[in-house]
């Protein structure tokens, strides 16, 4: 109970209590806006088909989607190399790391399988 | 006696002998991060299924017979909206401002509805179709990887009910905004899950 009185009567330190920033209205508003627009265009580009090549399209969708992830980190979840003195992304790195291998080592692997598995000749010439 | 007395003494200590004050909750946010980091592990091992199998449609429909991109986008759109709100219920819970948090909060729990009857709709329109999830590798890796996403956006609205009570019943106690900031975090981690899943089952899906 003292704790929690102790809380209230300093309303400002509870964040530093609990570790994490909350950020401000104008922090929100720029994330909010910046998602709007990052949402927007690779949904506009994949819809209208404006750039004809695909493969180009997949490229600058990914690519919006690795800059939206990192506003979002920034702008909602309060990301930075203090929180927590830096354990907060310490661990974020070392996910991200886990999540590259697994994922490349997952794509790259069962791609080649995939190409080396398969009957060399088509299913046509068998007939 | 005393050559003991003096081994101890000598002896480096290998932990920290006084006591330091450990206040409820001070290491809430770190454990809370640190499962969320573990939950990402989860969806990236979907991702990866879903990335292996995502071609596999065994005769099946793909795509773009099943995906209608306006659906989606409308969906995106929900989360992201929920995403806003609750940081405005964040906002306000900063100022003490009970009655604007719980408005705030009740918004994000609409908005949260809003994209779970979207997504049900997309999936029951699916498995009408006879695009359920037993269909091809394709359709299982997507009702699984999208279905986890909506199944911890369900329990991240359970959980926002549950908070909801609390606030009402407690008011803005420090264990409550303790809890309102876990969910906060928890809420935007899976408004980023769903730009990869946007990103990749729908818009590249859309692109293959």
């Amino acid at each position: 109970m003292s704790a929690n009185a102790h809380n209230d009567a300093h309303g400002h330190d509870v964040h530093h209590e609990l570790g994490v920033a909350h950020g401000s209205m104008s922090g929100y508003m720029t994330g909010f806006i910046l998602s709007v627009i990052l949402t927007a265009v690779p949904f506009w580009l994949v819809m209208s088909g404006k750039i004809g090549n695909p493969t180009w399209t997949a490229a600058i969708v990914m690519v919006f989607a690795v800059v939206q992830i990192v506003v979002h980190m920034i702008y909602f979840l309060h990301m930075n190399f203090k929180s927590e003195g830096g354990w907060n992304m310490l661990a974020l790195v070392f996910t991200l790391i886990v999540v590259g291998i697994a994922l490349a080592g997952s794509l790259w692997v069962m791609y080649h399988l995939n190409t080396n598995m398969m009957p060399s000749h088509d299913m046509r010439q068998m007939l | 006696m005393s050559t003991t007395v003096t081994a101890t003494s000598e002896a480096p200590v290998f932990y920290e002998v006084d006591e330091h004050p450990h206040p409820e909750g001070h290491s809430t946010a770190l454990g809370f991060w640190i499962y969320l980091m573990s939950d990402c592990l989860i969806f990236a091992i979907l991702f990866a299924t879903f990335g292996v199998l995502g071609g596999n449609y065994a005769a099946g429909p793909g795509p773009r017979d099943l995906f209608d991109l306006n659906l989606v986008a409308l969906n995106t759109t929900m989360l992201l909206l929920s995403s806003i709100t609750y940081g405005f219920a964040m906002l306000a819970m900063d100022k003490e401002r009970v009655k604007a948090t719980q408005v705030w909060l009740v918004i994000t729990a609409v908005f949260g509805l809003a994209f779970l009857s979207i997504e049900l709709y997309e999936f029951h329109h699916m498995i009408h179709e006879g695009a359920g999830p037993q269909r091809s590798a394709f359709l299982s890796a997507f009702f699984t990887l999208v279905g986890t996403h909506g199944l911890h956006v369900t329990f991240g609205i359970i959980w926002l009910v549950t908070l909801l009570v609390q606030v009402q019943k407690r008011g803005l106690i420090t264990a409550n905004k303790r809890r309102l900031m876990c969910l906060s975090m928890f809420w935007h981690f899976l408004d980023v899950v769903w730009i990869g899943v946007f990103t990749f089952v729908y818009l590249l899906g859309m692109l293959r």
